[in-house]
């Protein structure tokens, strides 16, 4: 046992709440992450990961609580999106690029005025790749019960959201307010993905989004077994990483471990490829699969 | 302002507003934003690998967006080509998060790297850059014709038998190119904030697409122009002004295309 789970493992106390928040944040992310890619909307997803901390340094600069800055940023620039069009296909892209743009530059300029560079660097630097090992427990209770919400508006949401994804059209022939209901789960996201960013930082919360939902909608056949299998890969990834990251403490070169979003993103990552050999022996399959009726559906003109 | 080292400031932001608004003109007409975003941003991770190595920094610069590119295009194949775009780009910066954790001074190049360092250009390194800068025009040229096409019109270009495909690897490689040329100098974030914001302007400003790639150049240059000046008067970062800029082009865009696209309809309600 000692070869897997290096001594002092399960009495860390860093440990223990990083694999607490880390489950609650993998399954969270995972089931919006399966709306998210079924939608289309990989890159609000990341972008709103990049705006929250953005508001994060903000924050940092007139001395609030982190937290509030990255949920305020992330929540405003969730609405600027659908106010400028994240809701038609072909625009969906450039309005997350611009509202991205303009935060980016925000971001530049907080972390000038965050004066000592050496200090801001290794903030921009946690930020951007976070440490899931630095968490304040007190903050622990807040984030879990925001992603909660978040978690619950989704699955609230979930089978409108599913109808207004795939044919737009129907939905709103059955009555379906599509708009306010994308507008709805652009919210939603934008709360996950701030505390995903807030915790494990911007890279680690994309992927954790992502792969998981993209791995589940490979393998599973309906929008339910998708998303338990999101949060299954999510949380088997998220346990492996911090399990990883906690051996390699003795690793070569450094000698002061590898991060854990490393080891998190090469699982999830890998997760996904080996899907493909899956795939390779049911090419005969008659039935088309889920994401390949989407993407036919998003090169199709609008 | 215009003598001695801001001389070169003036002629590599100039470059780099050329390449970023043809370049991002392209990849707003495709939808590639996040391919954007992500071979410069995740470009950076080569360039800690680099640094670990004692290399050169455009060297790993130029491996880690060309195997950025060819990833995003590989698994494009058989996903959706924004959850490619993500993965690919969560994997480097993994990768970089790893290089950084081995190399224990990377912190301020990193800032650099981000957020450019343009007031800084040296005269040796503004050669390489024109050079680059040069190639990644000369590439568009060649391709131009099939390029525009198959962003354009993507069904009327498979039908002419344009290979999407293959337009797509090579669109992909040239950002790559301009990638590894740029970042050194204004910043992975800057570049990607002088690409889209530009461009998407001009796209609201004009439908012809000649024309929309003319403006997306104008409005880049304009943009860089006035953020170097105003950059060099208050000391605050050029990536602000560029990002703020960038964004209130395109909102003046698309205010201008409401009124515009208003107005003969209320003329035709009066009349």
């Amino acid at each position: 046992m000692h070869y897997v789970f290096e001594p002092g493992f399960f009495a860390s106390g860093p440990v223990r709440v990083a694999l607490a928040v880390g489950t609650v944040i993998a399954v969270t992310s995972a089931v919006v992450g399966v709306f998210t890619v079924t939608r289309g909307q990989s890159f609000a997803g990341h972008s709103l990961a990049d705006i929250a901390t953005t508001g994060g340094s903000g924050a940092f600069l007139i001395g609030v609580n982190q937290f509030w800055g990255y949920l305020a940023f992330g929540a405003g620039a969730a609405a600027f999106m659908e106010m400028i069009g994240i809701q038609r296909r072909r625009g969906r892209d450039v309005a997350t690029g611009v509202v991205l743009g303009a935060a980016l530059g925000l971001a530049a300029l907080f972390l000038y005025l965050g004066t000592q560079y050496s200090t801001t660097t290794g903030a921009s630097f946690t930020i951007l790749f976070g440490s899931i090992f630095v968490l304040t427990p007190s903050t622990v209770p807040v984030l879990i019960a925001s992603a909660l919400v978040a978690l619950v508006t989704v699955l609230a949401l979930a089978r409108v959201l599913l109808l207004s994804s795939l044919s737009p059209d129907i939905a709103a022939a059955r009555g379906v307010p599509v708009r306010a209901v994308g507008a709805a789960f652009l919210m939603a996201l934008a709360v996950s993905v701030a505390l995903s960013a807030v915790i494990i930082g911007a890279v680690l919360s994309t992927a954790l989004l992502i792969g998981p939902a993209a791995t589940a909608l490979r393998l599973a056949r309906s929008p339910v077994r998708a998303a338990i299998t999101a949060a299954a890969v999510g949380v088997l990834a998220i346990w492996l990483g911090i399990v990883l990251g906690y051996d390699s403490y003795y690793w070569p070169p450094a000698g002061r471990g590898w991060p854990v979003s490393f080891f998190v993103v090469t699982l999830i990552v890998g997760g996904y490829l080996v899907t493909y050999l899956r795939r390779g022996e049911r090419r005969a399959d008659p039935q088309t699969p889920q994401e390949n009726v989407d993407a036919e559906q998003a090169c199709s003109p609008a | 302002m215009f003598t001695g080292v801001m001389a070169n400031t003036w002629i590599t932001a100039t470059m780099v507003a050329v390449i970023a608004g043809v370049m991002g003109f392209f990849a707003v007409l495709r939808g590639s934003t996040f391919a954007a975003h992500a071979i410069p941003n995740g470009a950076f991770a080569g360039a800690a690998g680099a640094g670990l190595l004692g290399l050169n920094v455009f060297a790993g610069l130029a491996v880690f967006s060309v195997a950025g590119a060819l990833g995003i295009a590989a698994l494009s194949r058989r996903a959706r080509s924004d959850v490619a775009t993500a993965l690919t780009f969560v994997m480097m910066l993994g990768i970089g998060a790893l290089f950084v954790s081995w190399s224990s001074q990377y912190a301020q190049e990193a800032y650099s790297l981000l957020f450019g360092e343009v007031f800084g250009v040296s005269t040796g390194e503004v050669l390489p850059i024109i050079g680059f800068g040069l190639a990644c025009i000369a590439a568009i040229i060649v391709m131009f014709r099939p390029l525009m096409l198959s962003s354009a019109l993507p069904e009327v270009a498979a039908a002419r038998g344009v290979p999407a495909r293959r337009m797509d690897l090579a669109f992909l490689l040239v950002m790559a190119l301009a990638t590894s040329m740029t970042v050194p100098v204004v910043g992975a974030l800057l570049m990607f904030s002088l690409m889209i914001g530009p461009a998407a302007a001009a796209r609201s400003l004009t439908a012809r697409p000649g024309l929309a790639m003319a403006l997306s150049v104008v409005i880049a240059l304009v943009t860089v122009w006035i953020g170097i000046a105003a950059s060099y008067q208050s000391n605050w970062p050029l990536g602000f002004f560029v990002g703020v800029l960038g964004a209130l082009f395109y909102l003046g865009g698309k205010g201008y295309a409401a009124v515009r696209s208003g107005a003969p309809a209320g003329q035709r309600a009066r009349a």
